[in-house]
């Protein structure tokens, strides 16, 4: 029993890290209909440039801030520069893009800060987050950030004038263009907040993978699995899949040695963790195409 | 028609044998393709591009020693021309980087080419084409088979062999003994595992959780939980450094102390033990053979300062945390001594009768009691290791020097 709840525990705080990163795939797809493969790649430089202001002397959190200052106005400059050309080009050319964006993003880290591991520390002390003992401190303070920024999105996109148009320049560039709405902007913007939220989820897991150029190859394969599972439109439902997708890979691990010990054959277990995800993802795809939370996009022609 | 064109190949290599005879009259030694009175090339493949990019750091090291050594006059008089291209860590692409070296570049051998998978593709087209395939940078065990691969010989030692050591140490200082193992699953680790069963012989019962993780896991968090959950009392961490230092890591919050055996892929300081932690990586054994530039005890060592000077001079930029520059320098040095034993006559075959003839050949930054050896027999050049427990902030070497020279 105690194991099943320190591997919820720990589910739960791998979870939070995917869904960081999902939440970070959905601006970029809410706001540009894109799935932007060089995510994870962008989050990691970010959570570099963030490293070195901290070995620089700075305070964490101003160098957090800063990473994601940054991170935010290297997204914009990302837009203006290299996909505003491609505007009209098709999909294929854009994730060409992307995948060079990725490589280049791997190389040029790997080059300016090498490719040993290094320590990236936490903000969460140990004596406010520790309590539970099942979960660590800094897992703990992932789950909250992590919730934190859904909530920012969700009062952005819905509140504000400037939600609503970055939506309606994603979902309906035409008609937006005709009511007013700056469309070229947007997606600038769309890609400087998918970036900055990239960097937010690029520090919180730094901690606990450890940072080096490779840190994300393996998340944002779960992370695109939480944002399917929950729905690539929603933010809510992308955070929900990430926890739910890091839940239940433990569990199929918990639930594979149930099995061992009791029959003492060997079905499934560590090895088939990320194989039973994206079963479990491909199935919800095909019984209901959007995701479990997505919004079934209709569009009138 | 076949018969004339066979005719003419035949004719053709008569001749290219006779001018190579002319040739080796007039020099002042015997040769093979890839070697001069003035110059010897050496091929190499690095993943210097895609994953195990990491690694491409050794090439340049290696680059940055044969530098020094043709500043300082060369090989007997021969300048080293040492060539590097990328195989992105992928057997496809070596396939292809060794034909050019061989059939192209026409180099005397290939040198330190990096990667399990990788030496496998080319493993049988470097035999077939009796090129020597030295001192590979892997640490499988199938390196070292002088009768079905007589032109391949590994370097460091086999993954197989420190399985073995560690076996036999936990089976004599370990009471009552109930061992589970972390692997990575793929060669590296079954490698690793398969020596470790084989040393605890018949008490390989006393494994009672063996869970494995893939490279694509984010965390090996769940694995230490279940291994935990076993009620184990001594552990074998066969892990790359990134996750073997989040295994010490997590198994240290959630309280499980076993005694610990960590392999020696992941016995660095910089990249394991301080992101680890200090605290959490106290009393940790491990085997090692190089020195760890980042062990504070080697400061003082005559090797370890040459080594510092021509990291200064040769490989600026380098980072001196970074073991694989001390991997690259040590097997540098040991080809660099295979040559020179070679005198002048720098042939294919001769090349390989003196890497399998290498006494006690003692090489910078190995740890203090290893030397490299090789026969006829014996195509592991470094069967020994040391063990060390991490203590503060530095490995403390104790015990003699472990072999598994048998293997």
């Amino acid at each position: 029993m105690e194991q099943l709840i320190q591997q919820v525990a720990s589910g739960l705080a791998n979870g939070a890290i995917y869904a960081c990163v999902a939440l970070a795939l959905v601006m970029i797809f809410v706001s540009t209909d894109h799935i932007n493969f060089a995510q994870g790649e962008m989050a990691m430089f970010s959570t570099y440039i963030s490293w070195q202001l901290i070995q620089w002397g700075l305070d964490y959190w101003i160098a957090f801030f800063a990473a994601v200052a940054i991170s935010f106005v290297a997204g914009v400059l990302i837009e203006r520069i290299v996909l505003r050309p491609l505007h009209t080009a098709p999909v294929l050319s854009i994730i060409v893009v992307f995948i060079g964006l990725l490589a280049i993003c791997n190389s040029v880290a790997g080059t300016v800060w090498s490719y040993l591991i290094k320590e990236y520390p936490t903000p969460f002390p140990k004596e406010v987050f520790g309590f539970s003992g099942l979960i660590g401190a800094h897992q703990l303070g992932v789950v909250v950030v992590t919730l934190l920024v859904l909530s920012l999105l969700f009062v952005f996109f819905r509140y504000t004038p400037l939600g609503l148009a970055m939506r309606a320049a994603a979902q309906n560039p035409v008609s937006a263009r005709l009511a007013g709405v700056r469309v070229d902007w947007m997606l600038a913007l769309g890609w400087g907040l998918a970036a900055a939220v990239g960097a937010v989820a690029g520090m919180m897991v730094a901690h606990i993978v450890y940072l080096d150029p490779n840190m994300m190859a393996g998340i944002l394969l779960y992370a695109f699995a939480g944002a399917l599972l929950g729905g690539i439109s929603s933010p809510g439902g992308a955070v929900l899949g990430g926890f739910m997708v890091g839940v239940l890979e433990n569990l199929v691990a918990y639930l594979g040695n149930a099995i061992e010990k009791g029959f003492g054959v060997y079905i499934i277990g560590n090895g088939e963790k990320l194989t039973v995800a994206l079963i479990i993802v491909i199935t919800v795809l095909t019984l209901k195409p959007s995701g479990l939370f997505g919004r079934v996009v209709v569009k009138r022609v | 028609m076949s018969v004339t064109r066979r005719g003419f190949v035949v004719g053709a290599s008569s001749a290219t044998m006779l001018a190579g005879a002319a040739a080796h009259a007039q020099g002042k030694g015997k040769y093979d393709d890839g070697a001069s009175d003035t110059e010897i090339k050496i091929g190499n493949t690095m993943p210097y591009s895609g994953p195990a990019s990491a690694y491409g750091v050794i090439g340049k090291a290696i680059d940055a020693y044969f530098k020094m050594v043709n500043d300082k006059g060369g090989i007997n008089g021969r300048k080293v021309k040492f060539i590097s291209l990328d195989d992105a860590y992928s057997p496809p692409k070596i396939v292809e980087a060794a034909r050019q070296l061989v059939e192209q570049e026409k180099v005397l051998c290939l040198f330190n080419t990096l990667g399990t998978p990788t030496n496998t593709a080319i493993h049988k087209y470097m035999n077939l084409k009796k090129v020597p395939h030295l001192f590979l940078a892997t640490g499988a065990s199938k390196w070292g088979k002088p009768k079905e691969f007589p032109w391949t010989m590994g370097w460091q030692p086999d993954y197989h062999t420190e399985g073995v050591i560690f076996a036999k140490h936990i089976l004599a200082n370990v009471k009552d003994a109930k061992i589970a193992v972390l692997m990575q699953n793929d060669d590296y680790g079954k490698d690793y595992y398969e020596g470790f069963r084989e040393g605890l012989g018949k008490d390989v019962s006393k494994i009672v959780k063996h869970v494995t993780y893939e490279v694509t896991d984010p965390t090996v968090d769940s694995q230490i939980i279940q291994l935990k959950d076993s009620g184990a009392n001594a552990f074998f961490n066969i892990a790359t450094p990134k996750f073997a230092a989040q295994a010490i890591r997590k198994a240290a919050d959630i309280g499980w102390k076993p005694a610990h055996y960590l392999n020696n892929v992941s016995a660095s300081v910089a990249a394991v033990m301080k992101p680890a932690g200090y605290d959490n990586g106290q009393d940790i054994i491990t085997a090692a053979y190089l020195k760890d530039p980042t062990d504070k005890q080697w400061d003082g060592a005559d090797d370890m300062k040459a080594w510092r000077e021509w990291m200064a001079k040769y490989n600026p930029g380098a980072n001196m945390g970074d073991g694989f520059n001390v991997y690259g320098y040590a097997v540098a040095a040991t080809l660099e001594k295979t040559l020179e034993q070679c005198g002048n006559e720098l042939t294919r075959a001769n090349l390989m009768k003196q890497a399998a003839n290498l006494k006690k050949l003692v090489v910078p930054l190995l740890l203090p009691g290893i030397t490299v050896n090789t026969s006829p027999t014996d195509f592991y050049p470094i069967q020994s290791m040391r063990l060390q427990r991490f203590k503060g902030e530095t490995w403390e070497l104790f015990g003699d020097v472990m072999s598994n020279e048998s293997a």
